[in-house]
């Protein structure tokens, strides 16, 4: 049997990254470990130069259960870029740690290798193998920190609760197995394209179960709980990558499972997730207001996004679909910048978190309070930023495919938001004492990341034209 | 002269490229970062007189028009233009533009931040003064926000935070909708004629249905309501004015709050007439009451800020009450207000400052007598007060007149009650001036007090000259609105017909119409 690498290859370069600095690490002095993150680097640079080669590929491997599209294209290099950020603010608080680079790098290239298998995935099984991959990975970075009790209970937290999702996302397949007698992507369609198609209940069950075990993975409400603990226990370079990563690849399985191949039965699962959608908006708003600590704040912030994105999903068709995919590129850049800052205000064994310690840090580092200025004001929406531009797309596809209800209740609920971003922007500026954050001396890439999440934010609020364009076209690969 | 950029784009981007310049000084240097962003307001100012040269007094539609491909995938432009509704509002943003950074001459504290923000504000308010895509206007309107958000809470009095959080918030309720309410609209849009467009000239001429205008005026009125402030939207503006730096008072009131009107006549009665005519009683209501209310408000409060604070409440009501006459009159008179009320209480602040920097209290109490100490401040206080209170001979009048002409043809009995207004109005500024300036000079502290200087004059002699100019001399300024007024209301008329519900609105507008 001929089987075709090419669809294979950026998925296989960051596996090999990661095994290549695995096994380096185990040569390597300590000093010599700050290689490994460069190696890293490297490593997703090629996949990403790898990605951009085969641009406009359409190549399926395995029997078409792994596919190269648009779609997942467009999602792997979202992910590299998402790990490339999360690499670069984490450089700094390893150090400060007592995390071991070599396994943290490669934890972090293992997770990104299982969210590129779920993007590409052509096959349910296919996608659950990538989302265990992934998942795996992230447990045991979330516990890495192992000298802080909060890091261990959060890894067993999401651990516990990652697996009971998972029982679910499994249970789901196995009963669309029994229904439909496959799992791959393109026999489903075949399935429910059959006309006058009365599908057994069991499969509706099947379909529930999957929406229950992907609801999980993006925290919608009331599927939650495990969110602000997690983020707050993990290394916050973590909690960066589990907020913008891991949710970006439980969408693109929403995107390629529910506004692919489930769309001929949306009755099962559209109204489901109105009501999960306004649950997850506004409860990951209010609930982030009662936030001290802008770890946790940004936790839930996470949440409510997530209520966002699942606009998109509820809206479906086209647009919604495209919307979806903007709102997570304009996500990323925002969301690792306003964790990177918090990273940068960790000052050697004080974690520095609370609201507090931001007091007047716009006078003590007027480049970190200006970032994180606008990361909140696009977090809460404000043009020309990136989340507004994210915003406006979800809520014109909710406007377009008559869900403006749903518009409305993210307006109000963006209203709600922005009561928690502007605290850290007046405590930043308007308020005195707190602390002082690393200088640019002291963290260089820490920096760069930041900087990095500025120029996202800002480029993709002031001219989004291109970006909309690489959307759509991604999206459209999937009819 | 045709630049490349467009001479509207370069009117609206000076006052950003001059934040941009402020980047590059050092923080130390705060006379060089004073002269910079004084320069850069001084050529903005210049520039729109530029502008006010190019335009066309002869036509109603808009000129000086800039339209480039912004987001085309969803149709989307970077499109702007003026007409005579919006060339006088954004030439008094150009001219309070220098005044206001004179008058922050005194702030000592983190200048470059202070300066920085006042220009970005001025690039935020220009442009949604001559934004004509719904989308470019909604980011402009939001970006006026966060520098106002900052001049608030940074550099303002002891509750700044809370102030400045409310006025963000409640701007933002308003705001929020409104976008929801222009996807919706261009998505109807999009439905009727194929094509997507965000182009508020072209959606001008989309016909909704009566029940589906009436929400998506809502949505915008209310915005907008929040911003002039309506009653009983307007609990965030004596906040907002009280613990605002001079300077952000100055432009919370004068320019800010002209946004809310402007939107209406822009957008929210353009855009849905129907809606609106039917609102008009409505609307006509909530402006009277916040004349009548404003002014008795204003009458009873010991805070100078406060008083002309509230005395907004009731000068921006009648600017709603002409908007909502639909007729020549009515409109141009409201314009007319908006530009005064600008000048005026813009001066009122400014004066206000002046004091409140020599004895750093407002209350009315602390003063009296002061023209013994201070009598050139005390004239010009008398010709803004005058002004304020509509004096024939002084701009304030025409406005008002206008506006209780028109608004009488369509609605007498609530111009009876608004009239009571300008009467209120007279009661409690002559009341505050005679408190503060008339009387003996009781107070030791007072007894030092020294008269304006130089750079005081030169802040408040260009609004005297054009508070004479106005009221005497009007015509210049109605003849430009004149063209764009009655597109407007032509707007309105023809749709006057297909209003069933509204029959006695529809036969009080038969009368003529004349205009100036």
């Amino acid at each position: 049997m001929e089987i075709n690498f090419t669809p294979l290859l950026p998925a296989a370069e960051v596996l090999l990254t990661a095994l290549t600095v695995l096994i380096l690490d185990l040569f390597l002095e300590k000093e010599e470990k700050g290689l490994l993150g460069w190696i890293s680097l490297l490593g997703l640079a090629i996949a990403a130069w790898m990605v951009f080669l085969l641009r406009g590929s359409q190549e399926g491997a395995f029997q078409d259960t792994y596919i190269l599209d648009s779609f997942a294209l467009f999602f792997s290099a979202l992910f590299i870029g998402i790990a490339a950020i999360a690499l670069l603010s984490s450089l700094h608080y390893l150090k400060e740690t007592d995390i071991r680079e070599g396994e943290y790098h490669a934890l972090i290239l293992f997770s990104t290798f299982g969210m590129i298998l779920m993007a590409s995935a052509n096959d349910l099984i296919v996608f659950f193998l990538g989302l265990e991959t992934m998942s795996i990975a992230v447990y045991v970075l979330t516990g890495m920190w192992r000298a802080r009790s909060a890091s261990s209970e959060a890894a067993m937290k999401y651990f516990v609760i990652g697996a009971f999702a998972t029982g679910f996302f499994l249970y789901g397949i196995a009963l669309i197995f029994g229904a439909t007698g496959s799992t791959h992507f393109g026999r489903l369609s075949a399935f429910l394209a059959q006309p006058g198609l009365e599908a057994p209940l069991f499969f509706h069950a099947g379909v529930f179960l999957l929406l229950i075990g992907l609801a999980f993975k993006i925290a919608a409400v009331p599927f939650h709980f495990w969110v602000p603990d997690v983020y707050e226990g993990a290394p916050t370079p973590v909690s960066a990558f589990m907020a913008v990563g891991v949710k970006a690849a439980a969408f693109a399985g929403w995107a390629r499972i529910f506004l692919g191949q489930m769309t001929p039965v949306r009755e099962d699962w559209a109204a489901a997730l109105w009501m999960l959608a306004i649950l997850t908006m506004t409860a990951g708003n209010l609930l982030a207001i009662a936030q001290t600590s802008v770890k946790r704040m940004l936790a839930y912030s996470s949440i409510a996004h997530a209520g966002y994105l699942l606009i998109g999903v509820v809206a479906g068709g086209d647009t919604g679909g495209q919307a979806l995919l903007f709102y997570l590129l304009t996500y990323a850049p925002m969301t690792l910048g306003a964790f990177a800052v918090v990273v940068a205000l960790k000052s050697g064994e004080q974690d520095c978190e609370s609201y507090s310690d931001y007091a007047g840090l716009g006078w003590k580092r007027p480049f970190l309070a200006m970032a994180m200025s606008l990361f909140m004001l696009s977090l809460a929406g404000f043009p020309p930023l990136a989340g507004f531009a994210g915003k406006f797309y979800i809520f014109r596809s909710a406007v377009v495919e008559g869900y403006t209800n749903l518009a409305v209740a993210g307006a109000l609920n963006s209203l709600l938001s922005v009561i928690y971003y502007l605290r850290v922007v007046v405590l930043m500026y308007m308020e005195e004492g707190g602390v002082e954050g690393k200088s640019l001396a002291a963290a260089p890439f820490l920096y760069a990341a930041i900087f990095l999440g500025v120029v996202g934010t800002l480029y993709l609020g002031l001219l989004p034209a291109a970006a909309l364009d690489l959307s759509r076209v991604a999206f459209l690969s999937l009819r | 002269m045709e630049l490349f950029v467009g001479d509207l784009s370069l009117l609206v981007f000076l006052p950003a490229l001059g934040a941009l310049g402020l980047l590059f000084i050092p923080r130390r240097m705060t006379s060089e970062l004073f002269v910079v962003a004084l320069g850069s307001a001084l050529l903005t100012f210049l520039w729109s007189l530029w502008i006010l040269r190019r335009f066309d007094p002869a036509l109603g539609e808009m000129q000086l028009v800039e339209r480039i491909s912004w987001i085309p995938a969803y149709g989307i432009d970077y499109f702007v233009g003026v007409d005579g509704l919006s060339l006088f509002l954004v030439l008094l943003t150009a001219l309070l533009g220098p005044i206001v950074m004179l008058a922050s001459w005194t702030i000592r504290d983190r200048v470059k931040e202070y300066l920085f923000f006042m220009l970005v504000l001025e690039t935020g308010m220009l442009g949604a003064f001559v934004a004509l895509d719904l989308v470019l206007f909604y980011v402009f309107w939001e970006v006026m926000l966060v520098p106002m958000y900052f001049l608030i809470g940074v550099w303002g009095g002891p509750r700044r935070i809370y102030a400045a959080l409310k006025f963000v918030l409640y701007t933002m309720a308003g705001s929020l909708l409104m976008l929801v309410a222009i996807i919706y609209l261009a998505t109807r849009n999009a439905e009727v004629t194929q094509l997507l467009t965000f182009d508020l000239l072209k959606l001008y001429n989309l016909n909704l249905p009566y029940a589906e205008q009436m929400w998506l005026f809502s949505a915008f009125a209310l915005s907008f309501a929040i911003k002039v402030p309506l009653f009983p939207f307007h609990t965030w503006l004596p906040d907002a004015h009280v613990e605002a730096p001079t300077a952000g008072s100055v432009i919370l009131a004068a320019i800010l709050l002209k946004m809310g009107t402007y939107g209406f006549l822009r957008f929210a009665i353009p855009l849905f007439p129907e809606a609106a005519l039917s609102a008009a009683p409505f609307m006509v209501a909530l402006a009277v009451i916040g004349i009548v209310y404003g002014a008795m408000v204003a009458m009873m409060q010991a805070d100078l800020k406060k008083l002309v604070a509230y005395s907004s409440v009731s000068h921006l009501g009648f600017v709603v009450l002409g908007l909502f006459a639909f007729n020549l009159q009515g409109i141009e008179g409201a314009v007319y207000q908006m530009l005064n009320h600008g000048l005026s209480t813009g001066a009122l602040f400014l004066i206000v400052g002046m004091i409140y920097e020599r004895r750093h209290t407002r209350m009315i109490d602390d003063f009296g007598g002061l023209w013994k100490q201070m009598p050139i401040f005390s004239a010009c206080f008398l010709v803004v007060t005058l002004s304020s209170i509509g004096l024939p001979g002084l701009n304030g009048f025409v406005g008002e007149f206008l506006i209780l002409l028109g608004s009488f043809q369509t609605s007498p009995f609530w111009t009876a009650g608004a009239a009571t207004g300008v009467v209120l109005g007279a009661v409690y500024m002559l009341w505050m001036f005679r408190r503060v300036v008339f009387g003996p000079l009781t107070r030791p502290e007072n007894q030092r007090l020294k008269d304006i200087g130089p750079r005081e004059i030169a802040i408040l002699s260009p609004i005297l000259v054009l508070i004479l100019v106005m009221g005497i001399y009007p015509r210049p300024f109605l003849n430009r609105m004149k063209p764009a007024a009655e597109l407007v209301i032509q707007r309105v008329e023809g749709k006057k017909a297909a209003v069933p519900l509204l029959e006695g609105v529809t036969e009080r507008k038969e009368q003529p119409v004349r205009g100036n």
